[in-house]
Order: structure tokens, then C-alpha cells, then sequence
């Protein structure tokens, strides 16, 4: 016996399939867990109780690429990493989304100048969707880039690719 | 031990191929004769008055005309603490390993080959351990020339 039985039966249900595919897609964007540097403190913060990322839907922590639909990159990306990076962006099923945090990930932060050994921007290799500022962002700002990503998810059409292309 | 008995000691014991001996310094040390490391090492861990079990670190510095291998050693039986130096030629700094002595020093000397292409006679398993495998060059020596990209990445 499941709680919906029974409460529907006189009801019919209208929805476009635009709706109820960015309903879904938006309301639990699973992240691929991607602590790189501090950024990721801050991303545990955001997933634990007091700021409750379950909250929208973004709590489970997936620790494979198959299973997840965002990449939150938080921290700095060597170039070393940035070539797992890459391949495991490749490896996650479509649609897939990507969260940059940090001034690191955004433009590789106070590497700019000296770190021979640092990627400058995440945006380099995969396309990222929302770019988070600060060093590091806050729990409220990751919130925001959480939630202006699920606003951009629910403005898609299954009929047109990411880049608007139909 | 005090510092300055340490070095008396190495200096008795190694005589001319300890080059020169700075106890006093903030961190007191020897700097000893490359060739020989391998036997002072067996030396300061073995022997009971020095006890040196412990390799705190191990690293390479760069002085543009010579390039110095730096041991910092900790005994925590004697509870002393004292550093053995190895300047080496710039052109090709090339010592023998003290991992058979010091375990930890594999990895350490790694470190060293990969930041500044010292090389280590006889290690088990000398390659690359933070930049990647393919990577140019050795970060840390003062000539060294940023890479202006990697695998087609941009730096």
C-alpha cells in the first residue's frame, strides 16, 4: 500500500514534457564529489546540517561519475588533475552540469601569475555552467550557484541541446 | 648530545670528509663529503650515542653555482636534532640513497629528484611523484622556464 494510492483517482494529471523532465533534473542535481583544495571545506559545510544542501535536492554526494549530474570543481586544478578532470566530466551521462568554485577553479586564483603548475580556469577544459567567486565562497554562495543552476536547468528543452541549438 | 658534540663526533669519526661544521647555527650542521653519505648515515642511525632514527626531512636547494642535498635528522630515543648537507655540482647532482637506511627517505628523494633532478644511485623506484610523468623540466631550480602549456592546456 503506497501513500499516493488511492488519493488520485478521480484526478488527471497535465503537464508539458519540458516541465516534468526539468522538474526532475532540477530537483535533484546529484554532485560528483570534487574537493580539490579548501573550496571543498566549504562544500562540506554546505552539505552538513546547519546549511543543509538536502534542502535542494544536491546532498548526495556521488563518489562516481556514472551516478552523478553535477561537477561542483572546488578548488584548484593542477594540470595534473586537470587531465583526470577531463576524463571523468567525460564519463558522466548526460545532462551533466558543471559548478566552478572558488577563484581557483574560476581563474586559477593566486596561481595566476607563479603556479607553473596550475590551470587557469576549469573553463579551459569542460564548459562550465555556473562560476562561483570567492576565496573561498561561503556555504550561501555555493548555495546560490546550486540554486542559479537549478533556474537554468528549469529554463531547458529536451528538444534543444545546452547550447540552445535545436 | 649537545650540537657541538654531534659534530665533534662526525668530525672524529669521518675526519676530512666532514667539509665543514656549523654547530651553533639555528639548526646545527655538517656538511659531509656526497661520496660518503651512505656510510655516515649507517653511522648516525647505528650508532647509540646519536641514535638518529628518524629522518625529518629530506629536500634539495638550489644556490645557482651548486646544488645541496639537506637531511634533517631527529633522534627520539637521544631526543637531539641535527642536519647533514651534500653540495653537489649544478651540471649533474648525483648521490647515493638512503633508503635503505631511512625508509621514509624513498618518497623523499622523489621529491627532490622531481623538484630538482637530483639524482639518487640505487633507489627502488625514482620517478616523478607530485608533477606528472611527461612533465619538463625541474620546478624548483632557479633557471627554471615556465611551460607556456601542458597537453595543449594553456598555462
Amino acid at each position: 500500500m503506497g501513500v499516493l494510492e488511492g488519493k488520485f483517482e478521480d484526478n488527471v494529471f497535465i503537464t508539458s514534457l519540458d516541465w516534468i523532465f526539468n522538474w526532475a533534473r532540477s530537483s535533484s542535481p546529484w554532485p560528483l564529489s570534487f574537493g580539490l583544495a579548501c573550496c571543498a571545506i566549504e562544500m562540506m559545510a554546505t552539505g552538513a546540517p546547519r546549511y543543509d544542501m538536502a534542502r535542494f535536492g544536491a546532498e548526495v554526494f556521488r563518489g562516481t561519475p556514472r551516478q552523478a549530474d553535477v561537477m561542483i570543481v572546488a578548488g584548484t586544478v593542477s594540470l595534473k588533475m586537470a587531465t583526470r578532470l577531463k576524463r571523468l566530466y567525460d564519463q558522466m551521462a548526460s545532462p551533466k552540469y558543471v559548478i566552478s568554485m572558488g577563484s581557483c577553479a574560476n581563474k586559477g586564483g593566486p596561481y595566476w601569475k607563479h603556479g607553473y603548475h596550475v590551470l587557469k580556469g576549469v573553463d579551459l577544459v569542460v564548459p562550465v555552467d555556473v562560476y562561483v567567486p570567492g576565496c573561498p565562497p561561503r556555504p550561501e554562495a555555493l548555495l546560490e550557484g546550486i540554486i542559479t543552476l537549478q533556474k537554468k536547468i528549469r529554463n531547458e528543452s529536451i528538444a534543444k541541446n545546452k547550447a540552445g541549438v535545436a | 648530545m649537545t650540537p657541538g658534540e654531534i659534530a665533534a663526533l662526525l668530525t672524529e669519526k669521518f675526519g676530512s670528509r666532514v667539509l665543514e661544521s656549523k654547530p651553533d647555527a639555528i639548526n646545527p650542521w655538517s656538511a659531509v663529503e656526497p661520496s660518503a653519505i651512505l656510510e655516515i648515515a649507517q653511522f648516525v642511525r647505528g650508532d647509540a650515542r646519536l641514535s638518529m632514527d628518524h629522518l625529518e626531512l629530506l629536500g634539495g636547494v638550489d644556490y645557482r653555482d651548486r646544488i645541496e642535498v639537506v637531511y634533517i635528522l631527529f633522534s627520539m630515543t637521544q631526543r637531539h636534532r641535527y642536519t647533514l648537507k651534500c653540495r653537489l655540482p649544478r651540471e649533474a647532482p648525483t648521490i647515493h640513497t638512503v633508503e635503505s637506511v631511512w625508509g621514509v627517505a624513498n618518497w623523499h628523494e622523489r621529491e627532490a629528484y622531481d623538484m630538482f633532478g637530483i639524482i639518487f644511485e640505487g633507489h627502488s623506484d625514482l620517478r616523478r611523484i607530485l608533477c606528472p610523468d611527461d612533465w619538463e623540466g625541474y620546478p624548483l631550480r632557479k633557471d627554471y622556464k615556465f611551460p607556456t602549456s601542458y597537453r595543449d592546456m594553456p598555462v
